[in-house]
């Protein structure tokens, strides 16, 4: 086993390595740059100036060169430093990440603790009321883009209403709360990112758990485990559960990227200080280190996702032994 | 001998595909204590859908039973509530079933599938030690080597002898009184076929269990079974003890199986001049949706006559104990 995860690890530098260039290499094609961002509006600068400019940020060298520079820098952890403020990118992303992981992991915990319970029970009682009703829902969970659904439910609640804050972590005034009002601003401040943000996964892994549950009652061994005399309850709890958990365990394991990816499009609706408005705001400000940067780290942990998924797997299938 | 279980005119429907399909016409079979009783016929003639009903294990949504009585030692499976049912299924009737591979939870240690059904019908709570000791019994009585490792393995690790042994294992840890085997061979290979029914017939023995044995193999009731019952789309078409049906067979079904069977002196090596070919039943197992008028075996029979197609013949006594559904047959 630990043969396997250390071949597993030594297999992600190639991956990496492919990963990075391609990212690197689209972002430096696209259009406009952190020059034309910082001087394109402004009449004054003259074309001097931005190839000055373009040589302080080492953009002048051939693209090989420069991903070469980036590179070594970053086998010593340097990511380097934004090209807006001057801040190494390092420090940028890990004031980002502690929300992007809050938001992130209640909102996966609120998946996987309302799905599994929704998908197992419509398995159980497939064609019910209940079964129907979920059927419905999850329609509605993958047809709503999230984006649209933030919106109404920020008119509702922030506006129509005025129950909860639409946008940011904290409120103005933050400081000056006590300890439980700070966390009661906090908890208000979470509740539309992450019921949002959970609403189409919920959709999608209840919906997924179903079908695994339904494939899992169909089997013999669930037939002999009734004939053992068993109550249905620990039919379905201890002997279908178990199986039907196993590629369960893959999504978790592929949605590990996304706790730390973040929503580019949903933090940023939301005003939320993650690392998804991080590298929404990089991208728009041509800013190449931080884009680098999270990408790396987004890539990264994709990889460990899977890596723990297959790991996962053998602790709770035991057909399963990697060598 | 004492009855220990009747089904009386059971009828069985399933449904597949918006299709009505009866599985079971009035069936009606009686187990005796200590006997071994072989249910005969082709695939789809509703043994194993009779091996279910017994222990009530159609799923709701495939099947129900339409009528009929399942009585164990007088009372009726049929109308019990589901807690009392749940004392009398694998408690009382065990099951084993056709497919060792797929009948094992893959995920649970041997010892936890055997240990899990201990406790649920042993009633006095056992010490981890005891548990162990008692699982290592088992697994003895079922002739396991090495019953500590194979204990301590998943059912994946296990060849399927070794599998259907554990299924055994599991079957008998209640004591049971009757023991339902279907087709327990059929999905292994041909010399632990033999192993497996030397094991059944010698545990039968020694545990006193009343067996119901489900096989489309004659050879296996030759071996095995005191009587024999053979069914034929949904219902029982002869009945006599195992002797009997050999040497007397009287339907015309009966006497197609048996036909074809090779005997020793056919097979090829033996001689050169008395080959036979192996005679078929000519044409195919009706379709259960859609069954012949009259005696449902009429449009397969060599011996028909016109007065088999009106209506299905009663079951006769034609001597003691032996019983035939067929208007044509003399002894």
């Amino acid at each position: 086993m630990l043969q396997y995860i250390v071949r597993r690890l030594l297999f992600m530098i190639p991956l990496l390595l492919g990963i990075t260039i391609i990212t690197f290499v689209i972002v430096h094609l696209s259009p406009g740059g952190p020059a034309d961002m910082l001087t394109g509006l402004s009449p004054k600068v003259s074309a001097e100036a931005k190839a000055r400019l373009h040589s302080l940020y080492g953009l002048d060298k051939p693209l090989h060169v420069q991903y070469w520079l980036w590179l070594s820098r970053l086998v010593r952890f340097d990511f380097g430093r934004s090209f807006k403020d001057g801040r190494l990118v390092i420090i940028k992303i890990l004031e980002r990440l502690p929300a992007t992981l809050l938001l992130n992991v209640l909102s996966l915990l609120l998946i996987f603790f309302i799905a599994l319970p929704i998908g197992v029970i419509s398995a159980v009682r497939q064609d019910s009321f209940f079964d129907k009703g979920m059927t419905v829902f999850v329609f509605l969970g993958f047809s709503v883009p999230a984006f649209w659904l933030a919106l109404l439910l920020m008119v509702l609640f922030g506006v129509v209403l005025g129950w909860l804050p639409i946008s940011g972590m904290h409120s103005v005034n933050f400081p000056y709360f006590s300890f439980w009002g700070k966390l009661w601003d906090i908890i208000k401040h979470l509740i539309l990112p992450v019921f949002v943000s959970a609403f189409g996964g919920l959709a999608y892994l209840s919906r997924y758990s179903r079908t695994s549950m339904l494939e899992v009652l169909r089997q013999d061994y669930i037939r002999t485990a009734r004939a053992k005399g068993l109550s249905e309850k620990k039919v379905i709890y201890r002997h279908a559960l178990r199986n039907a958990l196993i590629p369960i365990v893959t999504l978790l394991g592929l949605s590990l990227p996304a706790l730390i990816g973040g929503g580019f499009i949903f933090e940023t609706i939301f005003a939320w200080p993650g690392m998804g408005r991080l590298g929404y705001q990089a991208i728009m400000a041509r800013d190449y280190p931080v884009i680098m940067g999270v990408g790396v780290i987004a890539a990264l942990l994709t990889l460990l996702g899977n890596l723990i998924a297959d790991i996962t797997y053998a602790f709770i299938d035991p057909r399963i032994r990697y060598r | 001998m004492e009855k220990i279980l009747e089904v009386k005119n059971l009828s069985v429907e399933f449904y597949k595909g918006g299709k009505v399909i009866q599985a079971l016409r009035d069936t009606s079979l009686t187990l005796k204590r200590n006997e071994v009783l072989g249910i005969v016929g082709e695939s789809g003639c509703g043994k194993s859908t009779l091996a279910l009903s017994i222990l009530k294990l159609i799923p709701e949504k495939e099947g129900r039973v339409i009528s009929g009585e399942i009585l164990f030692k007088g009372e009726d499976l049929l109308r019990l509530s589901d807690e009392k049912l749940l004392q009398i299924r694998g408690d009382r009737i065990s099951i084993i079933f056709q497919d060792p591979f797929t009948s094992l939870n893959p995920v649970f240690k041997i010892s936890k599938q055997i240990a899990e059904s201990l406790v649920l019908h042993k009633k006095e709570n056992l010490s981890t030690q005891q548990m162990e000791k008692e699982v290592i019994e088992l697994l003895e009585l079922v002739k396991l080597p090495k019953p500590k490792d194979t204990m301590l393995s998943y059912p994946h690790q296990l060849s399927g002898g070794m599998q259907q042994r554990v299924m055994i294992a599991i079957s008998l840890s209640s004591n049971p009184e009757i023991l339902i085997a279907d087709e327990p061979t059929t999905a292994l290979d041909v010399t632990i076929q033999k192993e497996i029914l030397n094991l059944l017939t010698e545990l039968q023995k020694k545990l006193g269990l009343s067996v119901v044995l489900i096989t489309h193999d004659f050879g296996i009731v030759a071996q095995t079974c005191q009587r024999v019952s053979v069914m034929y789309a949904g219902i029982i078409v002869e009945e006599a003890s195992t002797s009997e049906i050999f040497h007397n067979p009287l339907h015309p079904y009966t006497k197609g199986l048996l036909e074809s069977l090779p005997s020793r002196e056919e097979l090829p090596s033996s001689s050169q001049g008395k080959k036979r070919r192996l005679k078929a039943i000519p044409g195919q197992v009706p379709d259960p949706s859609n069954l012949p008028s009259g005696c449902k075996f009429h449009p397969r029979c060599p011996k028909v006559i016109e007065d088999c197609k009106p209506e299905e013949p009663r079951l006769r006594e034609i001597v003691k104990n032996h019983w035939v559904r067929c208007i044509r047959a003399v002894y």
